[in-house]
């Protein structure tokens, strides 16, 4: 079985997850750029998060054989901030960059006007560097910010088909599947989808247009749930060429559009954890030759 | 190190227009330099042949060259390089530090090359002591660059100027470095021993 979870946040779990994860089949992973626990309080915290997207990350997971793509954009939490906002002014320089494969997350949180401003402008963004768009619907008023989400798109002008609306659940599924965007579920430990929901949402409306992935972070969350879920829809009568349509042609159709995955990068060959990034390799200590 | 040739007939011809696009709207090499390797042209050999000049470094030259035709305060051309090489990932910085030897900035461009040499990247660490750094680097940062490349493996014939830069005190960094490993019962690098090995009638220590 092979996997590609299109929404994981790497940065925040460690060396054994990966390991479990590529015995598990995840071959590739896209991470978005998205809020820390901690909030950040200037353009070069953010920055320097990017680079490691780009940089350090790609090179963790290429070490366990994942190819590691990213997503760069100000989070809508942190658009409320107005240290953060000057950070929209550099997004196009590392829009233009390989591996990254969409604009994201963009989207609402507190659905303040700040938001809908940044929001906005980083739709149009996506639509200059011909980037997909990943869009996070909220915690709160999950309804009203999607109905939101999607006349944003409709009034900016994106093609829907280069639009994934994530974490969505059975109230919202519809809304966007009749908008014609991509539909993305999170399944996450008790605030988002689990495996069993996620199979009834399939069984009912079939598998086109469908993203999985496990939104792991730094919460209580399982990096495993795209497998887990791939479990349940062979358990449910779906076959393996169907699971493999989900969890891996989906994603690489969806982000594909941007021209920019790394899949080509995929070796078999065996992680060499001695390699280094920068000099640094995941083995600590002086290495002996 | 320049050379046209990496290039295909087709691959110039696509640098061309992308040259024309940065005399049009000199700003919009901020995206063009990132994305010239997908879009104009790139070299797939060996990643680690750190020597190589690559077919996306002579286009990112390219670039950077025609960005200074059409810049004429020095101030605004140097900001634009530096923005470039912070907000580069590791191949743009490369070729940032392959350019500077090629751009009328003087020696405004060192406090990349001293970054560069504070990373462990080996691109970085080689691309800082090519041309460029050869000519502006200060005596000392030059001999901890060397002796940097010698923990990191990185093959010495890559550097710049080598012979003509040695002297007496990078021969006893050298040698300590060769009698630590020697106590550790670890191999002293072929590259070492040659640096101990060569003639130093003509290089007295530069101040």
């Amino acid at each position: 079985m092979r996997i590609f979870d299109p929404h994981i946040h790497m940065t925040a779990r460690t060396t054994d997850d990966y390991q479990a994860m590529r015995a598990a089949g995840v071959q590739a992973v896209v991470e978005p750029a998205f809020w820390l626990g901690q909030p950040r309080t200037s353009v070069g915290s953010l920055t320097d998060y990017f680079d490691a997207l780009i940089g350090w990350e790609r090179f963790r997971a290429g070490q366990f054989g994942i190819a590691h793509h990213c997503t760069i954009a100000l989070n809508p939490k942190e658009a409320n901030d107005p240290r953060c906002l000057p950070v929209l002014d550099l997004l196009p320089r590392y829009l233009a960059k390989d591996g990254v494969v969409a604009v994201g997350e963009v989207g609402f949180d507190s659905m303040t006007a700040v938001e809908e401003d940044v929001f906005r402008r980083q739709l149009e963004l996506a639509g200059a560097h011909a980037l997909p768009a990943l869009v996070h619907t909220p915690h709160r008023d999950k309804v009203a910010g999607t109905r939101r989400t999607l006349a944003l798109v409709a009034e900016v002008g994106l093609d829907p088909g280069m639009v994934l609306v994530d974490h969505l659940n059975e109230l919202t599924v519809d809304l966007v599947d009749d908008a014609g965007a991509w539909l993305g579920f999170s399944i996450y430990p008790d605030t988002k989808m689990d495996p069993a929901r996620m199979v009834a949402v399939l069984q009912r409306r079939g598998l086109d247009r469908v993203l999985v992935n496990s939104a792991a972070d730094w919460g209580s969350s399982d990096p495993l749930a795209t497998a887990r879920t791939a479990e349940a829809m062979l358990a449910a009568g779906f076959d393996e060429d169907q699971v493999d349509r989900v969890l891996w042609r989906n994603p690489v159709e969806f982000f594909g559009q941007s021209g920019r995955l790394l899949l080509d990068q995929l070796s078999n060959a065996t992680p060499d954890a001695g390699q280094t990034f920068e000099g640094n390799s995941l083995l600590r200590g002086e290495r002996v030759s | 190190m320049t050379n046209n040739d990496v290039l295909t007939p087709t691959q110039r011809q696509a640098t061309a227009v992308a040259l024309a696009g940065v005399r049009a709207d000199p700003s919009s090499i901020r995206v063009r330099f990132p994305a010239a390797a997908r879009t104009i042209a790139r070299t797939t050999a060996d990643p680690g042949d750190l020597g190589r000049f690559r077919a996306e470094d002579q286009v990112r030259l390219s670039l950077l060259e025609t960005f200074a035709e059409v810049t004429s305060d020095q101030e605004a051309l140097v900001q634009e390089i530096e923005d470039l090489y912070r907000y580069g990932d590791g191949d743009e910085r490369r070729a940032v530090l392959l350019a500077l030897s090629h751009l009328p900035i003087d020696d405004r461009g060192i406090e990349m090359v001293q970054d560069a040499l504070r990373s462990n990247d080996p691109r970085l660490v080689v691309a800082a002591l090519g041309d460029y750094g050869h000519q502006h680097l200060d005596p000392a940062a030059w001999r901890q660059g060397v002796l940097k490349c010698l923990f990191m493996g990185v093959p010495l014939d890559l550097i710049t100027g080598l012979s003509s830069r040695l002297d007496q005190t990078l021969r006893d960094m050298v040698a300590a470095y060769a009698q630590e490993r020697t106590a550790a019962g670890r191999a002293v690098p072929a590259d070492a021993q040659r640096i101990l090995d060569l003639s130093t009638d003509s290089t007295e220590t530069e101040s």
